[in-house]
């Protein structure tokens, strides 16, 4: 029997999450939507008695303070009657659709003595007051309440016949699929409907691999092949051929490019060699020497095409993933926190304007927030850095980056599955989720996506997660385990094919835990299911481990065995479903060879009004979307969690100032610490992605010297999001930006240690394609010393000296400035490696002299919105004279000097008393810098033209709500 | 256990998530801390009679799912509530916070027997809830927060102390203005949140819209405390939001001496 339970605030109760739906209806335009009230409801099956039932509503699920509850037996209870003026609109998780509250549910019931509970199903009721036209509810149903792709509208809540989720009746057979016989048409035809995203050419491979064999794959094993060769699993572009077209000095030229990432990202590093780095490149995430006792690793992915369909679910299953990739590196690393960068359309884009079948950027944007919230406050990960962008470009393909930083015990970094040790999969159980992930992120985005790859969506677990984190440290502090890694894209099929790869592996997937029955072997092990890891574990171990994972409630099952016999030998039922030989499948990818072109871009020099009035720009610049607050999506996150934070994100006397990086000390009780920090910029790369990726480097660099960091103990991450590589002008730019990431990375001794690409972030629709603007992430992990010695970049006392430090050129190019009147521009910010080394060195040493107050650096916006930030950040005035600014150019114009956005620069505070040691210590390093001015009591912000007239004279608290204001949602 | 040690239980289950930093707490104040699974409790590997002060952390535990502390909340009341029962009846101490509040809150351990009829049954339900804040969401912000009351905890804490809150129900509703009087009147309310210079505070001052601007309370001995704000996440000096502000004020910040008291006050009636 089913048991209805409907639970109600009681009247007079502030409804807040009804109240947010009423303001997301508001956001709509509807405004007929007067009241919005919210009923949980919670479906019971299984043999309970009616006493019992009203015991689990009054201590389980009602708060008595301040709920109610009714509860019906869905064959015999009479319909409640709803009320006449409004709308009811039940909405419920899809079949298969995992919600972990239908677990802790289930416990709770047990807590309470109440056996015979079979299955809770959730749905929320919600009360729509108003009159509400018919079309609108449409709108309202199907734009805020409900995402198709994983929910539906219950139209008969009463008609539920069961809560079980239906069992596929699939029986077992081995399936083939005919390749050797098929001919070069038909092998096309089989890749594009198995969703296997091969080209022919690599389907050929395979057919190939077979005749040989004489035998035809099962569908097992063709999946298999695919997951391994997907672009997102194997990094074909960057690792393939490139037959390169670019001019230079007005001359076409054309080379060829062998792995782009060994002859670019990777070569910087082995240049740099620094002795600090632990481990490069080949784990999941990048490793560097850290104190005494631990290294520290780092690594950001992306989820962009997941959080494009379901915004939630998509943000929330990729700090799952990256968080499982620091649990994965080495023997198991410790999150200590988290990065989020994202990139939508404006939020005001009209609805008339999105592509068919894409969610409004507003939606995509709350959905991501809230996915980021929910998994890492979950988690207990704190949140610390991070940016969001906004351009129209990103209206059909958001981009969500999320990274993770960990802290590894050094004798910790070593792994290897050895002959005989098992392979145990530990934490969630597998179902139909996410399956063809891999595939469906090499792919282009279309309107029919979000039918077609229904299930690459899905949604995490994170106490799941946090569980299994609780129980895999126990068990590497015992050293339970000889090697792990992350079930990621691709599921069992990566993981334990990548951890069996030198060696062989045998597994029974007949022995891997089902969140269902009736799953398919090959859609076992292809599953993307979340929360899982795949460790080797020596027989002699496995007791102990098991009974580790038992103790925090963590499920682990013995799948299997590490063989020595080269093959991946997979059984179901006593049947062998896959045979292959681990060379072909991971060396037997074709090579392929792609063409790019680089061309600049014609451009020409915006012709500006000769007068203009700087109070109103600096505004507009400060309000800009790339600019102002984020505070509103900050304040959502957890970013103190761990109690490792020293330099938070917001900084200054009301907790508001933007901060250049955050700096934590993880090992609670000592001073050693690091600062993590990013340079992207999408703009410049639309001019030129080699000196947007010069730019984004020194952005990164310089964000961790202005908190005090130590530019030589920099490592950094590159995660490149581009458009389709198959088209030469998208790869040509990806060519040159990678060559940008080489030139500045070696210019500045920063060491890659590394990075993630994911490309193929178009959005196809009526043929036309839409591609994103290739963006590259830097993301930066410094070491420092001494926290106690960081800085902030809020003013701190009227008085002090403001000092420019590093030359302002006429490089307005891609700037905010250029963009608040529509334009592009023509000059990007270049690099001056050798004097942005000088520049960053002598204030890191200013910095550990305790000769600056406070310092933050020039990036978007320039001078004018550095100064302005530290201004009002600070809660002081400032008068500033632009005649002073160190400054190279033609004229010396006003708005250039305060909007320019040259690398390398910075403003610093520093008090009069400092001065002349400040002033020696930067000029013997030949660093240009100047006083322009001094922080004032009076809150008054006045910029005085080279003329010596005021350009800007106007009040911190109206700069400050010029700045907050745009997303203070 | 160790003779003439102060014993901390920091109790953990599926997604508590501030327990290090409350053990780091407690170790730096000449405590023991030990990390404990409920498992462990209700396999009775471990006893909770063998420590002095009793700790639920931060987190989310069990997800929040239902709401807040709720699962955990009956886990307590029902599976381990005589040794809860006797623990407190021995005079010890306990401390709640953030999720480790609105679970006591939700067992009826806070704020526990309101009068002495209560107080002989040993038997209190829950009295008062943490909701939704006001805002509707998650907010991470620094509160300023004016300690009253008398509890063993908050002695000697300065006026105005600065604590930051990371949580999306935090709106503490008592039962009714009954519950709220008895709470004054027993001298229960241990935390009021307060604008910088202790006065009436407005949002997000009060970041949640808590009744009465309560942040936490205590039972009426005073020995169990629990509430919203996290003390443990102010520490250490370099933990203030903007120390590089402030002039260097010894290594601690505002929380430690909550934890100070703790120890102390079992050195001086518990060993």
């Amino acid at each position: 029997m089913i048991w209805r339970v409907e639970i109600r605030y009681k009247p007079g109760v502030f409804d807040a999450a009804g109240e947010g739906i009423r303001k997301d209806i508001l956001d709509l335009g509807i405004r007929s939507v007067a009241k919005v009230e919210v009923t949980q409801v919670y479906n019971i099956e299984g043999g309970i008695s009616e006493p019992d039932v009203v015991k689990i509503c009054r201590e389980l699920f009602t708060d008595g303070i301040t709920q109610q509850y009714s509860c019906f037996d869905l064959n015999t209870s009479a319909r409640p009657r709803l009320p006449a003026d409004c709308c009811v609109v039940e909405v419920a998780y899809n079949p298969g659709v995992m919600d972990p509250v239908e677990e802790s549910t289930l416990k709770g019931i047990r807590d309470l003595g109440v056996g015979g509970a079979r299955a809770v199903r959730r749905a929320r009721q919600y009360f729509l007051y108003g009159p509400i036209p018919p079309g609108d509810l449409d709108i309202i149903v199907n734009k805020v309440l409900s995402n198709k792709l994983i929910q539906h509208v219950v139209t008969d809540p009463w008609a539920q016949k069961t809560l079980s989720f239906p069992a596929g009746k699939r029986s077992f057979e081995v399936v083939r699929v005919d390749l050797i016989s098929a001919a070069d048409k038909k092998l096309t035809e089989i890749s594009r409907e198995g969703q296997l995203f091969l080209n022919l050419n690599e389907m050929k491979a395979i057919r190939t691999y077979f005749k040989q064999l004489g035998r035809n794959p099962t569908d097992c094993e063709l999946e298999t092949v695919a997951q391994t060769w997907s672009e997102h699993c194997y990094h074909k572009t960057f690792r393939g051929n490139i037959q390169y077209r670019y001019r230079e000095n007005g001359k076409t030229k054309t080379k060829l490019i062998r792995n782009l990432l060994k002859s670019t990202i990777i070569k910087a590093t082995q240049e740099i060699n620094r002795p600090w780095c632990v481990s490069v490149f080949h784990d999941n995430a990048g490793v560097i020497r850290f104190s005494e006792k631990n290294h520290i690793c780092f690594k950001v992915e992306t989820h962009n095409h997941p959080s494009a369909l379901e915004p939630f679910g998509g943000a929330n299953t990729g700090i799952g993933g990256v968080i499982r990739d620091i649990l994965g590196t080495g023997l198991g690393a410790r999150p200590v926190c988290g990065t989020d960068v994202f990139c939508f359309a404006p939020p005001e884009t009209p609805f008339d304007r999105l592509p068919a079948g894409t969610l409004h950027p507003k939606k995509i944007m709350k959905g991501v927030v809230s996915g980021v919230r929910d998994y890492g406050n979950k988690m207990g990960i704190p949140t610390v850095n991070g940016a969001i962008l906004f351009d129209e470009r990103f209206v059909g393909n958001p981009l969500v980056y999320c990274g993770s930083v960990g802290l590894i015990p050094k004798d910790r970094v070593k792994k290897a599955a050895r002959k005989g040790d098992l392979v145990v999969v530990v934490g969630g159980r597998t179902g139909r989720d996410g399956i063809h992930g891999a595939t469906f992120s090499s792919g282009e985005l279309t309107e029919e996506s979000e039918t077609v790859s229904s299930g690459a969506v899905q949604i995490g677990d994170p106490i799941q997660e946090k569980k299994m984190l609780d129980a895999l440290m126990q068990a590497r502090d015992k050293g339970l385990y000889a090697a792990v890694t992350d079930c990621g894209a691709g599921g069992l099929s990566s993981a334990v094919g990548e951890m069996g790869s030198k060696l062989g592996v045998r597994v029974d997937l007949g022995k891997v835990p089902l969140k269902y029955q009736g799953l398919h072997y090959d859609e076992i092990w292809i599953s993307e299911s979340q929360e899982r890891m795949v460790l080797a574990v020596p027989p002699a171990k496995i007791k102990a481990l098991l009974e580790v994972f038992a103790g925090e409630n963590v499920e682990a099952a013995v799948i299997g065995e590490f063989t020595a016999t080269g093959r991946l030998d997979l059984f179901f039922k006593g049947q062998q479903v896959c045979d292959l030989n681990m060379d072909f499948l991971h060396d037997g990818l074709p090579k392929i060879t792609k063409e790019a072109r680089w061309r600049a871009p014609k451009v020409t020099s915006p012709r500006l009004p000769r007068s203009v009035d700087l109070n109103a720009k600096l505004k507009e610049v400060l309000g800009h979307y790339n600019v102002c607050s984020k505070e509103w999506v900050v304040r959502q996150y957890d970013h103190e969690v761990q109690g490792a934070s020293v330099i938070k994100p917001f900084v200054g006397p009301k907790c508001d100032g933007p901060s250049d990086a955050s700096v934590l000390a993880p090992e609670l009780g000592s001073t050693r610490g690091f600062a993590v920090a990013n340079g992207i910029n999408v703009r410049y790369g639309l001019l030129d992605p080699f000196w947007m990726a010069a730019s984004c480097v020194d952005e990164a660099l310089r964000q961790i010297v202005a908190v005090g960091g130590d530019p030589s103990r920099v490592a950094i991450l590159d995660n490149f999001c581009w458009g389709n590589p198959d088209k030469p002008d998208r790869l040509g730019g990806l060519v040159r930006a990678a060559e940008g990431c080489y030139k500045a990375a070696v210019g500045y001794r920063v060491p890659f240690i590394s990075g993630k690409d994911s490309l193929y972030n178009e959005y196809t629709q009526d043929k036309k394609s839409i591609a994103i603007p290739g963006t590259l992430l830097i993301s930066a992990i410094g070491i420092i010393e001494d926290v106690t010695k960081t800085v902030t970049m809020d003013f701190k006392t009227p008085g002090n000296m403001i000092y420019c430090v590093g030359t302002t050129y006429d490089e307005l190019g891609g700037s905010i400035y250029l963009d608040t009147y529509g334009m592009l521009g023509a000059a990007v910010p270049k690099v001056d490696f050798r004097q942005g080394v000088k520049n960053f060195a002598a204030l890191a040493r200013a910095v550990l002299r305790g000769l600056v107050r406070s310092l933050h650096d020039c990036s978007e916006g320039g001078l004018g919105v550095a100064l302005a930030e530290m201004a009002f950040s600070g809660g002081c005035g400032a008068s500033v004279r632009l005649a002073d600014v160190p400054y190279k150019g033609k004229d010396r114009r006003e708005d250039t000097v305060l909007f320019s956005e040259s690398n390398s620069r910075f403003v610093a505070e520093v008090r009069p008393e400092d001065r002349k040691k400040f002033e020696q210590l930067l000029r013997r390093q030949g660093v240009p810098c100047a006083a322009v001015g001094q922080v004032e009591a009076v809150p008054a912000f006045v910029v005085r033209c080279p003329d010596g007239e005021p350009c800007v004279d106007t009040n911190i608290e109206v700069l400050k709500q010029a700045w907050r204001r745009p997303l203070q949602w | 256990m160790n003779q003439g040690n102060v014993n901390v239980i920091i109790l953990r289950t599926a997604g508590t998530n501030c327990d290090r930093e409350a053990a780091f707490a407690f170790e730096r104040c000449g405590a023991r801390p030990r990390l404990v699974h409920i498992n462990q409790l209700l396999r009775k590997e471990v006893q909770l009679r063998d420590f002095h002060i009793l700790v639920i952390p931060g987190g989310f535990t069990y997800g929040d799912d239902i709401e807040s502390g709720r699962i955990l909340a009956n886990e307590l009341r029902l599976r381990l509530g005589e040794e809860l029962c006797r623990f407190l009846g021995d005079g010890k101490l306990m401390l709640g916070i953030c999720n480790g509040f609105q679970v006591m809150v939700k067992a009826g351990i806070l704020p526990g027997p309101l009068d002495e009829g209560e107080q002989k049954q040993h038997a209190a339900g829950q009295r008062a809830t943490l909701i939704n804040n006001d805002s509707g969401k998650f907010e991470d912000r620094w509160c300023h927060l004016r300690p009253v009351g008398k509890s063993v905890w908050t002695q000697g804490l300065r006026e105005v102390v600065y604590f930051p809150v990371a949580h999306a129900e935090g709106k503490f509703v008592p039962q009714d203005d009954t519950v709220l009087d008895l709470l004054r009147k027993n001298g229960q309310v241990a935390f009021r949140y307060c604008d910088p210079r202790g006065g009436k505070p407005v949002y997000p001052e009060n970041p949640n819209g808590s009744t009465d601007d309560i942040a936490g309370i205590t039972d009426t001995t005073g020995r169990v405390l629990g509430l919203m704000p996290h003390p443990e996440r102010h520490f250490l000096f370099t933990q203030h939001p903007f120390w590089t502000r402030l002039k260097p004020n010894g290594r601690f910040g505002h929380g430690a001496k909550i934890f100070e008291n703790g120890v102390r006050y079992v050195r001086e009636h518990l060993l």
